[in-house]
């Protein structure tokens, strides 16, 4: 599907722009907004990157497949991250990515088919001490027990 | 002197810029841009501030091995990406003074001559990031940063400072990478000669802060050397930003002068182990550093120093602590995970070694290892240390080295004594007499 960026996108881009010397550096930055405004990097998207920011395409195509939080393919609107590293596995990550994956029926990076939720495992995402923790696209939900992420679970189903 | 607090003074709503303003905000800055740039760096290195990031190197020292010539543009980076596991203190600088790490930006743009700063945070962090730039637009508004600060300073210095978003990536708080990530590519190390301060943002003259560290500068601006390089250990001074998690009572982040005592830190501070549980191992500074055994605490400081004459390293003072119950082949394991899934893939010892790692402990986990499993991975370990472009080598072999030497007897108890035959092929004499499931069965 063809990908444009909007008019307000296209300016937050020359804004980017503006606090590098070269092009290239605002790549990570235009990437985020692709993805806010498509859901996802497609082949589309990537291309229209490379074109407003003036640099190939295989420099977008890098970046992309590099960074995780790059999404590759459309996730849910709720995309749900676990971190199951060592701070939260010892007070139990474990346990709250279990619980996630039994009551949406996802395993890591499935999706919903009705596009309302995505799963992901992730690495520390430094909350260390309020683990253990999951965080709903960019909030983040600390000092969690099973109980508590079956609720937040079930405010996102029903909001 | 133990309730000193540089980083984060408990002064309430402090993120505000007129709360800021109000405690003496943008004095200092105000104070440094009319001193000599030599003067700056002097005083910084006398005060012994030492990076916070992981290396503890010699903030003024680093700072001093910028060009003084102006041919070429100067860039400072400072690193916020904060992913190392067990850290978390940053974000609370974010959250909570703001302003003060502005502050200390403009004076270390100032000492090192350049003219733009870039801030590199962990993109996991976004709403921190929103926290840090409505902070920086207040700033610009009232005219500390950008060119309006000629005019509100009385000075010819300018410079501006802009946020960059990262993606998720471990290895961009490594310097290097990070550069590379700054400039819109992959976060790959860079090999090292050149040092960023000949070579680095854009082939320039490049100096990369830790954000605890620059926002201890416009105090020690302020107060003076002297009064700074008497706080804490006398080696490593100043007070550290020490992020306590797993089996403690009172997890968090805590403001105390370097040196304190580990068990004072897990037992007063962060108000003991759940459940009176004995401590089996403390890893005292992120996930990279070497293990401590819980029963050789007593008498360990919280200093760079200290912990490497106790056989680990101060890190980024994130102290991770696991009660007797903790099994320690599966947080290895966990580890392992972590370094294998955040290599980059540049360097083979470290792309296949992590890998390998993480198979033979997973082998292990499954019960179907032997001892001489616990000897391959310390013999993997030891080929990805020091073969690497970056430290992410280093950071991965060590936990499992130190791990399994020692904890060598719990390790011991996951593995079979000597090597199993497949059944066909079954030698008698070689099979275990004592069978270990009972152990295995524990994991």
């Amino acid at each position: 599907m063809a990908f444009t960026f909007t008019e307000e996108n296209l300016q937050r881009i020359e804004k980017a722009r503006a606090k590098y010397p070269t092009n290239l550096a605002a790549v990570m930055d235009t990437v985020y907004i692709a993805q806010e405004q498509n859901g996802w990097l497609s082949d589309e998207a990537m291309s229209e990157i490379a074109r407003v920011l003036e640099i190939d395409k295989v420099e977008v195509l890098g970046v992309v497949t590099f960074y995780t939080m790059y999404h590759k393919k459309p996730m849910g609107k709720h995309h749900i991250q676990v971190c199951t590293n060592v701070s939260c596995m010892l007070r139990g990550g474990y346990e709250l990515w279990d619980a996630v994956k039994d009551k949406l029926h996802l395993d890591n990076m499935g999706v919903s088919e009705d596009g309302k939720f995505s799963l992901e495992e992730v690495e520390c995402m430094g909350a260390c001490g309020y683990a253990p923790m999951i965080a709903v696209n960019n909030d983040y939900y600390e000092n969690l027990t099973k109980e508590k992420v079956l609720e937040i679970l079930d405010t996102l189903e029903n909001g | 002197m133990d309730n000193v607090k540089i980083v984060l003074p408990e002064i309430e709503n402090l993120r505000d810029i007129d709360v800021y303003i109000k405690n003496n905000g943008y004095e200092r800055a105000k104070k440094a841009l009319g001193m000599a740039k030599d003067d700056i760096i002097d005083i910084v290195k006398k005060s012994g501030l030492r990076g916070r990031g992981g290396a503890a190197f010699s903030t003024g020292l680093k700072w001093s091995f910028m060009p003084k010539s102006d041919d070429k543009p100067k860039y400072l980076a400072i690193n916020g990406d904060e992913s190392e596991p067990g850290s978390f203190k940053d974000r609370q600088i974010f959250e909570d003074n703001p302003h003060q790490l502005i502050e200390g930006i403009l004076i270390a743009c100032y000492a090192i001559g350049a003219k733009s700063a870039y801030v590199y945070i962990r993109g996991e962090y976004h709403n921190w990031i929103v926290m840090l730039q409505k902070a920086l637009d207040d700033a610009y508004d009232r005219g500390f940063v950008g060119e309006k600060m000629k005019k509100t300073f009385a000075t010819e210095f300018a410079c501006d400072i802009y946020l960059h978003k990262g993606a998720g990536a471990y290895i961009c708080g490594e310097e290097s990478s990070l550069m590379n990530s700054l400039e819109g590519k992959r976060g790959y190390p860079r090999v090292k000669p050149p040092f960023p301060a000949q070579k680095g943002l854009w082939g320039n003259p490049t100096t990369i802060n830790n954000v605890e560290t620059i926002t201890n500068v416009p105090i020690i601006i302020e107060k003076g050397w002297e009064w700074f390089s008497s706080i804490g250990a006398p080696k490593h001074p100043g007070t550290i930003l020490y992020g306590i998690s797993g089996h403690v009572n009172k997890p968090g982040v805590y403001e105390l002068p370097s040196g304190v005592l580990l068990t004072e830190l897990i037992h007063d501070v962060a108000g003991g182990v759940p459940g009176n549980k004995k401590i089996k191992c403390v890893i005292p500074g992120g996930s990279s550093m070497p293990p401590l055994r819980g029963d050789s605490l007593e008498g360990i400081r919280m200093d760079a120093d200290s912990l490497r004459e106790a056989g680990s390293a101060i890190g980024t003072a994130g102290v991770m602590v696991m009660d007797e119950d903790t099994n320690l082949l599966k947080v290895l394991a966990r580890i392992s995970k972590f370094y294998h899934h955040e290599s980059c893939g540049q360097c083979t010892p470290c792309r296949e070694g992590t890998g390998w790692m993480l198979k033979t402990l997973n082998r292990i986990i499954e019960g179907k290892a032997t001892s001489n499993d616990l000897d391959l991975l310390i013999d993997v370990a030891k080929n990805i240390e020091g073969n690497t472009i970056c430290a992410l080598g280093d950071a991965a072999a060590w936990p499992v080295k130190f791990m399994i030497d020692r904890f060598r007897d719990e390790f011991e108890k996951y593995v079979f004594k000597e090597v199993q035959m497949p059944a066909k092929n079954k030698v008698h004499s070689m099979r275990n007499t004592a069978h270990p499931l009972a152990d295995i069965s524990r994991i």
